[in-house]
C-alpha cells in the first residue's frame, strides 16, 4: 500500500493519496512508514519540477496533499520526537515589499527538501533578518523581492547583517522578479537563483545534504 | 461609391481607420485640435506614423520608435513620493510633464499610473495596499492577492459574471460595497408584475449607504479623470500621442489574478478543470468587450493586457496551451476584428511560450518584453507581431548609461532589422538611473534610423 501511496501522490491523484492514508491509518501502519512513503513522493515531485515536467499546479496540489496527511497523521504524530532536519534557512521578502507567491513556493520545496525553514514574512526589515539570524542560527538566508525598490532593500539588509557581523556565519540568496546577476553583485549576495529548485540546489550546495 | 459602415469594414480597415482617425485629432469640441506649433503638429503625426509603421509591419517606419512605460519613474524622478502623486493630480500630472518633455518618446500612455489615492479610499479597497494604507509613502502601490472567490462559486460566476461580480467578488474587496449584496439581479427586470419587489433593497440603509460612497468616489474618479485628461490634451498639442485605448485581460488571469488567486487556479487545473475551463469561456466575450468598449471611448485602438500566470515555470507547456492560449488568444481575435490593436505585455520569462503564441495574424498586436530571449522571440512571434522592450530594470537601474547605449544598440541592429520593434523598457519600473533612461532614448535616436 505504501509503493501505492508513492505513486498516487506522484502522479497527483489527490483523493485516492488520502484514502490510502485513512485505510493504513485504520490498519494500523505506523505513521512514520506512511511519512516515508509521503516523503518519497515529494521527492519525486521535486524530480519532475526540476526536469521541467511539473510546475506550479503540481507543486501546489502536493503542498496541499501533504497539509491534508499531516491533519490525517497530527493525533499520532505528536507522539513523535522531531525529525532530524538537513539545515535551517531563513526566508523573507525584503523591506517595502508585499509579494509572497514566489517566496512561498521556495519556502515550500525547501520545506519538503528538509530544511528546516524559518519564513519571516512579507516587509521585513532589515533588523527582524538580523534579529532573526542571532536567534535562528541559520546557514542560509534567502531575500525575496519583486520590485526594483528591494534592490537597495537587499543591499541594506545584507549591509545591516554585516554591520551586525553575522555576515560570514551565513550564506545569502536573493531571487524574484526583476533580479537577475547584475542586481545579486549589486546587493552583495553570495548568489541569484531563478526558480525554487535554485533555491534548494544552493541550500544543498552551501549545507550538504 | 458609398462609404462603408463600421460593420461592413474588414479588420485591416478598421485598424487602419482608427489610426486616420489618430493622424487627425480632435479636440473635446470635436474640433481640430490646436496644436501649439506646426512643429508640435508635425511630430504628433510623424510619431503616431513610426509607431503605425512598426505595428503594421508594412512598410519601414523612418526610424525604430523608443517608449518609455514606468511605472513610478516619472513621479520618483521628479522628487515626489508616489504617495504625493496618489492624491495631489496637479503635481502629478506636472511631474509626467516633465518627464515627458525631458525624454520625448514617441508615445506615452499617461499619468494615470498613480491613480487617485482619495478614490480608493472612499471605496474602501483591499485588494491592494499603497502608501498610507499599508505601503511607505515613497513605495509603489502593491496587490494583496487572495481567494477572493470560493472553489466551490465557478457555476455561480459563469450564469452571469455581472451578478457574481457585483453581489459576491466586489463586496470583499471594498469594504463600501457591502449593500451591493442585498440587490437582485438588473435581468429580473422583465414586467409589471412583480417588478418593484425587485427595488425594495435601494430603501435599506446598507444599500443607500453604499450608494452614497459611489456618488463620493465618483466625483473623485471623475475629478481625478478630467486632470489626467486635460494633461493627455494638453501633452497632445505639444506633439506627445497617447495611443493607449485601456485595458483587459487574459481569462486565465482574471480568474487567477482576480478571483482564485495563483494557489486557487493552480488547484482548479487538478480538482475542476472543466469549470475553470467553461468559466473562461464564459469570461471571453466579457473581455472583449471590456477592451472595445474602452477603444471606443478613448477613441485609442490599442488594447494592453499584462500577461501573469502563463509565463514561464508557472505551467507545463501542455497546460499553457489547453488552460492560458486559447481564451487569451480568442479576446486578442475579437480586438483585432474590432478594430484594436491588442498590447500583451510578456512580464518575466516567456522563452517556452514563444512559439505558440506566434500563432497571430501579422502586424495586428504589440507585444512588450521584458526577460524573454529576445533573439528566439524575433525568429518566433516576431515574425507575426511587433515587439517592443528588453531593456531590463536591472541595467536601467544599476548599469551604466554605456551599458544601456551598447545595449540598445545591437537591439536596433539585430531585433530592429527589417522593422517591428520599438526600443523600450521590458518591465514596468519605479527606480532608474535618469541618465540611463535618457541613454535608451538618445541610443534609439541615434542608432535607430533605417535606410
Amino acid at each position: 500500500m505504501s509503493e501505492q501511496l508513492v505513486q498516487a501522490i506522484a502522479d497527483m491523484r489527490e483523493e485516492e493519496a488520502l484514502d490510502l492514508v485513512r485505510a493504513m491509518v485504520k490498519e494500523g501502519v505506523e505513521p512514520l512508514a506512511i511519512l516515508d512513503a509521503v516523503k518519497q513522493a515529494m521527492a519525486i515531485v521535486g524530480e519532475r519540477y526540476e526536469k521541467g515536467v511539473y510546475f506550479l499546479p503540481e507543486l501546489m496540489l502536493s503542498g496541499e496533499m501533504l497539509n491534508q496527511i499531516t491533519d490525517i497523521l497530527k493525533p499520532e504524530l505528536a507522539k513523535l520526537p522531531e525529525v532530524k532536519r538537513e539545515g535551517k534557512v531563513l526566508m523573507g521578502t525584503v523591506e517595502g515589499d508585499i509579494h509572497d507567491i514566489g517566496k512561498n513556493i521556495v519556502t515550500f520545496m525547501l520545506d519538503v527538501n528538509g530544511f528546516d525553514v524559518l519564513d519571516l514574512g512579507v516587509d521585513v526589515s532589515s533588523q527582524k533578518y538580523v534579529e532573526a539570524i542571532r536567534d535562528f542560527q541559520p546557514q542560509v538566508v534567502g531575500l525575496s523581492g519583486f520590485l526594483t525598490l528591494a534592490f537597495d532593500t537587499m543591499k541594506e539588509t545584507i549591509e545591516a547583517i554585516q554591520a551586525a557581523g553575522l555576515r560570514d556565519q551565513v550564506k545569502i540568496m536573493v531571487g524574484g522578479g526583476q533580479m537577475d546577476d547584475q542586481v545579486r553583485a549589486y546587493t552583495g549576495a553570495d548568489a541569484y537563483g531563478r526558480d525554487a529548485m535554485a533555491a534548494v540546489k544552493l541550500a544543498k550546495d552551501w549545507i550538504g545534504g | 461609391m458609398t462609404e462603408k459602415t463600421w460593420a461592413q469594414m474588414s479588420a485591416d480597415e478598421k485598424q487602419e481607420a482608427a489610426f486616420q482617425k489618430l493622424l487627425s485629432p480632435k479636440d473635446p469640441q470635436g474640433n481640430d485640435l490646436p496644436f501649439q506649433s506646426p512643429e508640435a503638429e508635425a511630430n504628433y503625426k510623424a510619431r503616431i506614423t513610426r509607431i503605425k509603421d512598426a505595428i503594421q509591419m508594412k512598410k519601414l517606419p523612418d526610424r525604430v520608435p523608443v517608449v518609455i512605460l514606468p511605472s513610478m519613474f516619472p513621479y520618483l524622478s521628479a522628487g515626489m513620493t508616489v504617495e504625493e502623486a496618489m492624491y495631489d493630480y496637479d503635481a502629478c500630472t506636472a511631474a509626467f510633464k516633465e518627464f515627458l518633455l525631458e525624454y520625448q518618446t514617441d508615445m506615452h500612455i499617461g499619468a494615470s499610473a498613480p491613480g487617485p489615492g482619495k478614490f480608493y479610499e472612499l471605496v474602501g479597497y483591499k485588494l491592494y495596499s499603497w502608501p498610507g494604507h499599508g505601503v511607505a509613502p515613497e513605495h509603489s502601490y502593491q496587490c494583496n492577492e487572495g481567494e477572493y472567490m470560493l472553489a466551490e462559486e465557478y457555476d455561480l460566476l459563469m450564469a452571469d459574471p455581472s451578478f457574481y461580480f457585483r453581489n459576491f467578488y466586489l463586496p470583499r474587496v471594498f469594504d463600501a460595497f457591502e449593500g451591493f449584496k442585498m440587490l437582485s439581479p438588473w435581468t429580473s427586470t422583465l414586467e409589471m408584475y412583480g417588478l418593484a419587489f425587485n427595488y425594495v433593497p435601494f430603501a435599506l440603509p446598507p444599500v443607500q449607504k453604499t450608494f452614497q460612497a459611489l456618488f463620493d468616489a465618483g466625483a473623485e474618479a471623475l475629478k481625478w479623470a478630467m486632470v489626467m485628461g486635460g494633461s493627455d490634451g494638453e501633452l497632445a498639442t505639444l506633439g506627445y500621442p497617447n495611443i493607449l485605448g485601456g485595458f483587459t485581460k487574459a481569462p486565465f488571469d482574471v480568474i487567477g489574478d482576480t478571483l482564485r488567486g495563483t494557489k486557487g487556479i493552480m488547484l482548479d487545473i487538478y480538482r475542476q478543470p472543466d469549470k475553470l475551463l467553461a468559466a473562461m469561456d464564459a469570461l471571453t466575450p466579457t473581455m472583449i468587450a471590456m477592451g472595445v468598449g474602452a477603444a471606443r471611448q478613448t477613441g485609442n485602438p490599442l488594447i494592453f493586457m499584462p500577461l501573469h500566470k502563463g509565463a514561464d515555470g508557472f505551467l507545463s507547456d501542455e497546460q499553457f496551451k489547453k488552460f492560458f492560449w486559447p481564451t487569451f488568444k480568442q479576446v486578442m481575435m475579437g480586438l483585432i476584428d474590432a478594430g484594436c490593436i491588442p498590447f500583451p505585455a510578456l512580464e518575466g520569462h516567456w522563452d517556452s511560450r514563444l512559439e505558440i503564441v506566434q500563432d497571430v495574424p501579422k502586424g495586428k498586436t504589440i507585444w512588450m518584453v521584458d526577460q524573454s530571449d529576445i533573439a528566439r522571440a524575433k525568429a518566433t512571434l516576431g515574425q507575426n507581431a511587433c515587439l517592443m522592450g528588453n531593456v531590463s530594470s536591472s541595467m536601467l537601474n544599476l548599469g551604466t548609461p554605456q551599458d544601456v547605449e551598447d545595449y540598445v544598440k545591437n537591439l536596433i541592429d539585430t531585433i530592429g532589422q527589417g522593422g517591428g520593434y520599438i526600443v523600450c523598457n521590458g518591465a514596468f519600473f519605479d527606480e532608474a538611473k535618469p541618465e540611463n533612461v535618457k541613454a535608451m532614448v538618445d541610443a534609439a535616436k541615434e542608432y535607430g534610423a533605417y535606410e
